[in-house]
C-alpha cells in the first residue's frame, strides 16, 4: 500500500492531490511503525508527518501554484540511475540478517544494556523516553538547536513578504501614473 | 532447499520494500521539475530510511520497550531495541525542520521568478545572465 501511494505521487500532476497523498503515506508508515513496536515513533510520525508537514505544504500551495507543468526532460537517465542504485542496494541486503532475529549486531550490543540499566538508573517506565531525555540528552539538545535555526531561517525567508508586495504594488502604481501622464 | 529460499525471501522482504520506496523517492527528486513535488519525494525517501531503522530494532515476538509500572526489568520478556526508536524520533523532527525550510525557500523563489518549475527558472536565469553579460562583452571587444 505504501508503494502504491508512492508510485501514485510519481504519476499525479495536481499538487493538491500530491500533498494529500503524502499525508496518507505518513499515516500508513505510522501504522507500520506500530506493528514494529515503535509506538513513540508512530505517534510522532502521525503528528509531524501527517499533521504539521501537510499543513505547511498546503500553506505553500496557497502562496504558489496548484498544478505541475508537463516536463520536456527525458526520464530515461534518472530511471536508469535509480534502478542501478536500487540494484546495488539489493545486492547489499543479501548479507543482511533476517528480519526480527534476536542475534543481529543491532540487538546484541548497547540495546539490551540500556534496557537492563534503565529501571535502576532512571525510574521511567518508557525506555524510549529515558534514552531520549537522559542518555542521549545532548542529541536532543542538538535537535532543538536545529529546529530553532530552521525556524529563524523560515522567518527570515518569509518575513517582509507583505512589505515587498506593497512595495511592488506601489512601484506598479507609480509607473502606471507615469505612463498615463 | 526450497524452504530455505522462502524463508530467506520472507526475512529480507522488508529491506526490499525500503529499497523500492527509497528509489521511488529518489526518482521523484531527480526527474520531476516541480519544487513542491521534489520536497514530497524527499519526504518519501526519508521515511523509507526511518522504516529501515525501525525494522532493524524489531525482535520477533517482542513488545514495545515500555516496562511495567513496578519498574522491574524481566530478561525473559523480549523488548524491541529502543535505541533506533530514539534516533528516528530525533530524525523525524529534524526532517520537518528541513521540509519547512525548503518550503519557505520555494515561496521566496516563487516570489522572485513567479514559477516553481525548475526548467522555467533555469531559462529565466539564463536570460538574466546573458542580458547582464552582453554590455561587458561589447566593451571587451572594443578594447
Amino acid at each position: 500500500m505504501l508503494i502504491v501511494t508512492a508510485l501514485t505521487v510519481v504519476k499525479t500532476r495536481s499538487l493538491f492531490a500530491i500533498v494529500a497523498l503524502s499525508g496518507v503515506f505518513s499515516l500508513l508508515s505510522a501504522l507500520l511503525f506500530i506493528t514494529w513496536d515503535a509506538v513513540d515513533v508512530a505517534f510522532t510520525e502521525a503528528a509531524v508527518g501527517a499533521g504539521i508537514s501537510t499543513v505547511l505544504m498546503l500553506g505553500t500551495l496557497a502562496l504558489t501554484s496548484r498544478a505541475e507543468k508537463e516536463s520536456q526532460k527525458s526520464n530515461l537517465l534518472p530511471l536508469v540511475s535509480v534502478v542501478l542504485a536500487g540494484a546495488v542496494m539489493f545486492y547489499g541486503t543479501l548479507d543482511m540478517p533476517k528480519f526480527g532475529s534476536p542475534e543481529t549486531p543491532v540487538q546484541t550490543h548497547v540495546g539490551p544494556d540500556y534496557l537492563k540499566r534503565i529501571p535502576d538508573d532512571i525510574h521511567v517506565p518508557n525506555a524510549v523516553t529515558a534514552i531520549l531525555a537522559s542518555y542521549r540528552g545532548y542529541d536532543t539538545l542538538g535537535e532543538t538547536a536545529v529546529v530553532f535555526t530552521a525556524g529563524i531561517g523560515v522567518l527570515m525567508l518569509i518575513s517582509g513578504l507583505r512589505r515587498r508586495r506593497i512595495n511592488d504594488d506601489d512601484n506598479k502604481n507609480s509607473s502606471d501614473t507615469k505612463d498615463t501622464t | 532447499m526450497n524452504i530455505f529460499a522462502t524463508e530467506f525471501i520472507l526475512g529480507h522482504l522488508n529491506y526490499w520494500l525500503f529499497i523500492i520506496l527509497m528509489m521511488t523517492g529518489l526518482y521523484i527528486v531527480i526527474s520531476k521539475g516541480n519544487l513542491v513535488k521534489k520536497i514530497v519525494g524527499l519526504n518519501i525517501f526519508q521515511t523509507s530510511v526511518f522504516m529501515f531503522y525501525i525494522s532493524m530494532g524489531k525482535v520477533s515476538g517482542g513488545t514495545a520497550p515500555i516496562f511495567p509500572l513496578d519498574g522491574v526489568y524481566d530478561p525473559s520478556i523480549a523488548y524491541s531495541n529502543p535505541l533506533p526508536h530514539v534516533l528516528i524520533l530525533t530524525a523525524i523532527v529534524v526532517g520537518i525542520a528541513t521540509t519547512s525550510l525548503g518550503l519557505a525557500l520555494i515561496i521566496r523563489i516563487r516570489e522572485e521568478y513567479h514559477s516553481i518549475e525548475e526548467e522555467h527558472i533555469t531559462i529565466l536565469e539564463d536570460t538574466v545572465f546573458q542580458t547582464e553579460n552582453l554590455p561587458l562583452d561589447g566593451k571587451g571587444g572594443s578594447i
